[in-house]
């Protein structure tokens, strides 16, 4: 079963025949080859799949792909200037050294991007909140915190 | 991909009866967080079955207050939207802390609290909160509307009162039920986000006088579905507030409560929980949180 839908995609008006049966982010990674997110736990845990919807950051894995239709879509390669310069917030992550491994990093990204945006002065245990979706292996999160802190003042 | 033979959406909610009419085995989704993870898991009865969303339906969002003061909330307002609005901050504090324990943001922000109850789990967060406001279930079809409370709305594991053909509408809490109490919610679970309770405790009490006038507690995961505490709120009633008072409570709580051990928390674990928790729950509840 396939549905035409019609969607804003980093910006641009896009359309899409897909199927139904595909959640957001299958349909991101296959049919627009945005890879810059991944697929970790497929279940809405793990959050490395975050897009912004909308401007609010959700899981793409358990989305439905027709959902979109009519919606504003940022995946991490929107979020990256249309110049290929960095955002503050990737910036940030860079000089904080939070990225070990770095498959975590676009979904910390996207949920730092909405939550920086809606909280100018944030606490720590604040921004600890706002990226408890997102899981990392690596860094035991203290520089990822740090970046996040770090993108603030640099804004 | 999800192993579901169609999809349709629905617009508004008649729209929602006749594709239910159209599609008579499909199964309804809301914001996706148990429907499309069960689908990944495939679970039974929701893979090779269609799906009918219904996350555009107008009607079913939002909270409002009408004139008599009864609060209604939508089936699809999301958890997010629970936790940040004012009439439910004002009014029903101890929902609005419920919700913002749910899973992570992504989840709170797709998460809806009729899809939380209609998935019927023993854990589900907005649940005790609902059960303690007395919450009435609004429930329609094509051609009815029932009202039945949240406390008889649950029938087992995964399992809620709802025919063929029905949807739950909204909640209901009426005035009575929720001016001058003050409650709290406790989730016991390892971690504080991403993580399904051990145990979960909401108290709602109304104390004049250091007098308890009103005493209403639920448990999570204390049982198959959401459970209320008869004994121990038979107890409370008219006693004076002191820690003999709250710690009997806790223990009277053990007469209603049908814990298990599964992988979670041994059954010991539990029954040590349900007589500490509720103690907890009412003296934060008491003293605003603090």
């Amino acid at each position: 079963m396939i549905q035409e839908i019609e969607f804003t995609l980093n910006g641009e008006a896009v359309t899409c025949a897909v199927d139904v049966r595909k959640s957001l982010l299958e349909m991101l990674r296959e049919d627009f080859s945005l890879i810059g997110m991944k697929e970790g736990c497929s279940v809405g845990e793990c959050g490395a799949c975050s897009v912004l919807i909308d401007e609010q950051a959700v899981d793409s894995c358990i989305y439905l792909a027709v959902w979109v239709d009519g919606k504003s879509i940022t995946t991490i390669e929107g979020i990256t200037h249309t110049d290929g310069s960095l955002d503050n917030v990737q910036q940030a992550f860079i000089d904080a050294g939070a990225v070990q491994c770095g498959f975590c990093i676009p979904g910390m990204i996207i949920s730092s991007s909405q939550f920086i945006k809606e909280n100018p002065q944030p606490s720590r245990d604040e921004i600890r909140r706002a990226l408890s979706g997102n899981m990392c292996r690596c860094t035991g999160y203290q520089k990822i915190i740090d970046a996040v802190e770090l993108a603030v003042e640099t804004k | 991909m999800f192993d579901i033979t169609g999809y349709y959406e629905a617009h508004s909610l008649a729209n929602v009866f006749e594709l239910l009419k159209e599609q008579p085995t499909a199964r309804i989704v809301a914001g996706g967080t148990d429907v499309l993870v069960k689908s990944r898991a495939r679970v039974t009865g929701f893979v090779e079955t269609p799906l009918i969303g219904i996350s555009r339906v107008a009607e079913m969002k939002g909270v409002i207050m009408a004139d008599d003061g009864t609060i209604n909330i939508g089936a699809l307002t999301t958890f997010d939207e629970i936790e940040h609005n004012k009439i439910i901050n004002q009014n029903m504090p101890l929902l609005s802390q419920a919700v913002s324990l749910v899973g992570g943001p992504q989840t709170r922000r797709m998460g809806t609290i009729g899809g939380n109850v209609c998935n019927a789990g023993p854990a589900a967060d907005s649940a005790p909160a609902l059960f303690t406001y007395n919450a009435v279930c609004e429930i329609c079809s094509a051609t009815t509307t029932r009202e039945v409370p949240i406390t008889e709305f649950y029938i087992g594991v995964g399992k809620v009162k709802l025919q063929p053909g029905e949807v739950l509408v909204k909640f209901k809490i009426t005035k009575q039920n929720y001016q001058g109490y003050q409650g709290y919610y406790i989730k016991f679970a390892q971690r504080a986000a991403l993580d399904i309770a051990n145990l979960s405790c909401a108290a709602l009490v109304k104390v004049t006088e250091n007098k308890i006038q009103d005493l209403r507690i639920c448990f999570g995961a204390a049982a198959a579905t959401p459970i209320r505490m008869p004994a121990a709120e038979a107890y409370g009633l008219g006693k004076e507030v002191s820690n003999d008072t709250l710690t009997t409570i806790g223990d009277y709580c053990l007469q209603d409560t049908k814990t298990i051990a599964d992988w979670r928390a041994s059954k010991e674990y539990r029954d040590h929980l349900v007589t500490v928790l509720p103690v907890r729950a009412l003296a934060l509840a008491l003293k605003d949180g603090e």
